[in-house]
C-alpha cells in the first residue's frame, strides 16, 4: 500500500531526508514549504528518486493563517494523508533571544504556537479519515531549561508536552503522535555553532530511525537512541547539581 | 593522504550556497570547491583555509529513465547517482576505481576507468554543465567546442563552481559482471594480452607485482570483465564495509610483508583463465569496502603515482620504471596497469591519452619521496605526463611540458579560485 506522506517544512535537511527514504519506497508525497524554488529543487529530486507522485504547497507555516487552506488542500490532493511529519522550525541565536524580546517571542511563535495550532486542527481531520501517523520534531533541548539555548528549548517543552498530550486524546481515534526528541544533527540549523562532534548526527543517519520510530507508533522517541541514556541522567539530575554542569 | 579542509565555508545548497566571491580574488584569500576529498594530493586543497564544500549540492534536478540522461547537483557522489541508477538499468559509462568521487570532481580530473579503451573518459559522456563563476555568474555550457566548457573538463575546479552535470548514462543488463583473470610473465606479455584482450572485452586492467625479482619482474594479473545479464554469485556489492578503526603509528605497509602479499596474490587464481560472476561494484571498486584503507599506511600516509606514457615508449620506459622501484624495495601492493584507447581527453588539461597508463602507490618515507621524483623525471623524459588527480610531487617543468595547453586553462582560471597544486606548479 503506498504510504501518502504529508511535510510539512519540506526544505529542511532532515524531513528532506526522510522524504528521500519514502521517496526510495514509492511513497505519494505532498511538500509544503516557504521557499517556491527550494520546494521545486527537492521535488523534482523525489520524484526522480521514485515517489509516485510530489505535490508542492507553499505556504509559511508560522502563520496560523495559512493552516486550513494548506491542510484542506494536501488532503484533498492525496486523497487523505497515512503520515504527516512536523518538521519546520527555527534555531535562533540565544544571546539574540535574552535582548531582543521580539526574536524570542517570534521563534516561540513559529517552533511552538502555530505548531500547536496546525497538529490540533490535523489531529482530528486524520482522525475523521479513520486514523493516520503524526511525527513531530521535538529537541532534548526541550527537556530541560539550559542555559546555553532555554528560548528554543522552552519553545521545543511546549511542543513536546503538547504532543504528548495531543496522542494520549487521539489514541482512541486511530492517530498516533510520534514526540522525536532529536539530539544534535549536522545541517544548515546548526551551521556554525560549535556542538560536540562525538555527540553529532547527520540528517541521513537519524531519517531511517525517525521513520521507523512514527511507524511503529511509538509516543516519543529520542533519536540517536544514545540519548535516552544522556537525557535520562540530565533529567534527573538536582537543579543545583544541573547549573553546575554549565551546560 | 586524505585532505580534511579546515575552516570549510560549505555551500549547503540552492539558495543557501556561497559562491566564489570577487572580493576573494581581490583580498588573495582564493578558494576552491571541495568534493568528497579523494584527490590524493593537493589538487583539491584550496591555498587558503576557505573551502567551498559542495556535499550539500546532491539534488537530482532531472531524469530520463528512458533514455538514460540525468542532470544532478555536482555535489552527489557517483556511488549516490548508482544506487539510484542501477536498480532501473543505468551506469556511468565512465567511473574510476572508486564510487566516493563527486560528480564535480569526476569533471574537474575527467576521470577514467578500466573501458577507456572502449569508452574513454568521464568527461566525453558530459552533455551540459552549469558553471559559477565569481565574474560572470551562472554559465549553461553545452556546446561541445566550447572553451571553457573544454577547459572545465578536467580543469581542477579552477574554472569555476562546478554546480550541476548532465550525463549521458547508458543501459547495462544486470547488477553482475562476468570477469575472467590471466597471468602474465612479463611487460611484454602484459602489452600483448591486454591488446588481445582489449578487442573482446569492456573492462581490462593489469595489476603488477613490482617488487618481483630479476626474471619475474613485470609479472601480473590481467583482468577482463563484461557486464553480464545473468549469472549468479554468493558475493554480494561492498556495501558492507569494514573500517580501519584508527591510524596505526607506522605504516603496516613494507617492503617485506608487500613481498609476500603480491606473491600469494599473483599465484592465486587457480586456472590461468580463472572466470567468475562478481557483483560489479567488486570489480570495478576493489578498494570501496575497506572504509578509510589510506590508515594502513601509517600517519606519514601515501604517495601515488600515475602516469601514461606513450604506446611506443611504453615498453622501455616502464620497464625501467618498475625496475627502480623494485631496487629501492619501499613498494606498493597497488600497482595498476592499462593501456588506454586510441582517444585524447576532451579537457584542456585533461590527462587521459593514448597510451599506457601505470598507478603506483608508496607508503611516504625519505627513500620513498626521493623514488617518485626519480620516477617523474623518467616520465618526463619519455614524453609522457603525471595525473594531477594523484600527484603531490610533479615539477612545474614537467607538468607543463605534459599538458601544453596549461596557459589556456590559466586564461580561463576564475581569479577567486587556486589550488594548492596549481600554485605549486605554476611556478
Amino acid at each position: 500500500m503506498t504510504t501518502r506522506a504529508l511535510i510539512l517544512g519540506s526544505t529542511s535537511a532532515i524531513a528532506g531526508a526522510m522524504a528521500r527514504e519514502l521517496a526510495a519506497e514509492g511513497a505519494d508525497l505532498t511538500l509544503v514549504a516557504r521557499n517556491p524554488q527550494r520546494n521545486r529543487m527537492v521535488a523534482d529530486d523525489l520524484r526522480a528518486r521514485g515517489a509516485a507522485t510530489v505535490r508542492e504547497i507553499v505556504a509559511d507555516l508560522g502563520d496560523p493563517a495559512s493552516h486550513q487552506a494548506v491542510l484542506a488542500e494536501a488532503m484533498q490532493g492525496a486523497g487523505g494523508i497515512d503520515l504527516t511529519l512536523l518538521a519546520y522550525g527555527v534555531l535562533p541565536t540565544q544571546e539574540r533571544c535574552e535582548t531582543d524580546i521580539n526574536r524570542l517571542l517570534e521563534q516561540f511563535r513559529v517552533n511552538a504556537t502555530s505548531a500547536m495550532a496546525l497538529l490540533a486542527r490535523l489531529a482530528p481531520l486524520m482522525a475523521a479519515r479513520g486514523g493516520g501517523q503524526i511525527g513531530v520534531l521535538s529537541s532534548v533541548a526541550g527537556d530541560r531549561g539550559r542555559r546555553s539555548n532555554y528560548a528554543y528549548g522552552a519553545a521545543k517543552a511546549a511542543l513536546t508536552t503538547f504532543g504528548a498530550g495531543l496522542g494520549a486524546r487521539y489514541q482512541g481515534d486511530g492517530v498516533t503522535v510520534t514526540v522525536i526528541r532529536l539530539g544534535f544533527v549536522r545541517s544548515p540549523m546548526t551551521e556554525g555553532l560549535t556542538l560536540p562532534s562525538p555527540l553529532m548526527s547527520s540528517p541521513e543517519a537519524v531519517a531511517p530511525a525517525i521513520l521507523k520510530a512514527i511507524r511503529r507508533g511509538l509516543p516519543t522517541a529520542y533519536i540517536p537512541r544514545r540519548w535516552w541514556l544522556v537525557m535520562s541522567i540530565l533529567r534527573h539530575l538536582p537543579e543545583g547539581l544541573f547549573r553546575k554542569l554549565d551546560l | 593522504m586524505r585532505p580534511v579542509p579546515s575552516n570549510p565555508n560549505p555551500s549547503t545548497g540552492g539558495t543557501k550556497s556561497a559562491p566564489p566571491s570577487r572580493r576573494g580574488a581581490e583580498t588573495g584569500t582564493q578558494t576552491l570547491a571541495f568534493g568528497n576529498g579523494r584527490s590524493y594530493g593537493d589538487s583539491c586543497l584550496s591555498t587558503s583555509d576557505r573551502v567551498l564544500h559542495t556535499r550539500g549540492l546532491d539534488h537530482v534536478l532531472a531524469v530520463d529513465w528512458s533514455t538514460g540522461v540525468i542532470r544532478a547537483e555536482a555535489g552527489m557522489t557517483l556511488g549516490e547517482l548508482i544506487a539510484l541508477s542501477l536498480p532501473r538499468g543505468w551506469f556511468p559509462a565512465v567511473t574510476p576505481g572508486t564510487q566516493f568521487v563527486t560528480l564535480g570532481g569526476a569533471v574537474a580530473n575527467d576521470v577514467h576507468g578500466k573501458n577507456h579503451h572502449r569508452q574513454g573518459s568521464f568527461g566525453d559522456h558530459v552533455l551540459a554543465l552549469g558553471l559559477y563563476r565569481s565574474e560572470t555568474g551562472h554559465h549553461e555550457l553545452r556546446d561541445p567546442n566550447d572553451e571553457l566548457l573544454r577547459a572545465t573538463i578536467g580543469g581542477l575546479g579552477l574554472t569555476g563552481l562546478i554546480d550541476s552535470v548532465e550525463l549521458q548514462l547508458r543501459r547495462v543488463p544486470g547488477m553482475l559482471m562476468e570477469s575472467h583473470t590471466q597471468r602474465f610473465g612479463s611487460l611484454g606479455r602484459f602489452l600483448a594480452l591486454s591488446r588481445e584482450l582489449d578487442a573482446v572485452h569492456e573492462y581490462v586492467v593489469g595489476w603488477v607485482d613490482c617488487l618481483a625479482g630479476a626474471c619475474a619482474t613485470g609479472r601480473g594479473l590481467l583482468h577482463a570483465g563484461d557486464h553480464s545479464a545473468g549469472g549468479k554469485t554468493r558475493n554480494r556489492p561492498n556495501t558492507a564495509r569494514v573500517r580501519v578503526p584508527f591510524t596505526p603509528p607506522i605504516s603496516m605497509i613494507r617492503g617485506w610483508n608487500v613481498r609476500w602479499f603480491n606473491a600469494l596474490v599473483y599465484h592465486r587464481p587457480r586456472r590461468t583463465r580463472a572466470s567468475r560472476w562478481q557483483p560489479l561494484q567488486r570489480f570495478l571498486y576493489p578498494l570501496d569496502h575497506i572504509g578509510d584503507w589510506n590508515r594502513l599506511y601509517g600517519p606519514a600516509g601515501l604517495l601515488q603515482l600515475q602516469c601514461v606514457v606513450p604506446e611506443q615508449e611504453a615498453e622501455r620506459a616502464l620497464s625501467e620504471l618498475l625496475g627502480r622501484v623494485r631496487r629501492a624495495g619501499t613498494g606498493s601492493t597497488l600497482a595498476v596497469l592499462k593501456r588506454f584507447g586510441d582517444h585524447w581527453s576532451r579537457g584542456l588539461v585533461g590527462f587521459p591519452r593514448p597510451g599506457v597508463t601505470l598507478a603506483l602507490d608508496f607508503p611516504r618515507r625519505a627513500t620513498s619521496d626521493r623514488l617518485i621524483r626519480d620516477l617523474n623525471a623518467l616520465v618526463h623524459e619519455a614524453g609522457g605526463r603525471l595525473y594531477p588527480a594523484k600527484d603531490a610531487t610533479m615539477t612545474g617543468e614537467q607538468f607543463r611540458a605534459g599538458y601544453p595547453a596549461w596557459e589556456r586553462l590559466e586564461a580561463l582560471r576564475d581569479p577567486a579560485l587556486l589550488s594548492r597544486f596549481w600554485q605549486r606548479v605554476m611556478t
